[in-house]
């Protein structure tokens, strides 16, 4: 298994960073870009959510951790903040058979980032929100 | 990083995207339809060149779609394969007039 971490604190205008971070790991095992832009996207998602909410008003650090393992690869990316403890996985999923005059713009982000992933895990531990995404890299 | 290319001939605009649209260049897209739209009856979104669509970027769609519902019509056009899966995921494919 191979790892890489990033420590940033956790604000919005730190988003880039944090994608970079992602998109060259990846590009490294030549991940499909397909499943790139996925994991991508729910990273996005996480990070702004805490980014958004986990030390509002304050800010703090958020550590992002890359794993890749497996045969096929799988992909796991883990984010831990030490902020306010907050499930997002228990935030009740957007209908999105609604039309466009019904649909609110709350949920989106998390929803999506549940699809895309393979496997999407929250723990409170040891103070520490942890959220773990897992993608299979197969072709 | 998004680039936003306007074209307009009488009441009909295309908008063309390339790049990201994410948390930080979707409030760019926001700002420039919200003064472009005026009088607008035919809206199309192309696509062709977008590599990336987040929450934020759907939010903008959608608010786009509610404005246009109310004025005329909009299109989206081109739209690549890992794209279109997540107008698929987020139902957002029943939302828009994809073409």
């Amino acid at each position: 298994m191979t790892g890489k971490e990033l420590k940033i604190e956790a604000k919005a205008e730190n988003l880039q960073t944090v994608l970079s971070f992602i998109e060259q790991v990846l590009d490294a095992v030549s991940c499909p870009p397909r499943a790139q832009m996925q994991i991508t996207v729910a990273a996005e998602e996480v990070f702004v959510n805490i980014a958004s909410y986990a030390y509002a008003p304050e800010t703090g650090t958020a550590t992002v951790r890359l794993e890749l393992s497996g045969e096929p690869q799988t992909v796991t990316v883990t984010f831990i903040d030490t902020g306010i403890p907050f499930d997002p996985l228990k935030k009740a999923d957007p209908d999105v058979t609604l039309p466009a005059e019904e649909r609110g713009i709350g949920g989106l982000g998390i929803f999506m980032t549940k699809k895309l992933m393979d496997d999407v895990r929250y723990e409170y531990r040891d103070g520490k929100n942890v959220l773990t995404l897992k993608k299979n890299l197969q072709v | 990083m998004l680039t936003i290319n306007k074209t307009e001939t009488d009441s009909e605009l295309t908008v063309t995207l390339a790049g990201r649209l994410d948390t930080t260049t979707a409030p760019e897209l926001e700002k420039e339809l919200k003064t472009s739209l005026d009088g607008v009856t035919a809206l199309t979104i192309d696509m062709t060149e977008l590599e990336y669509i987040s929450s934020a970027g759907l939010r903008v769609l959608l608010s786009a779609q509610k404005v246009m519902n109310k004025q005329g019509e909009m299109k989206v056009t081109h739209v690549g394969e890992t794209i279109m899966e997540i107008f698929e995921v987020t139902g957002f494919s029943d939302i828009l007039t994809i073409v």
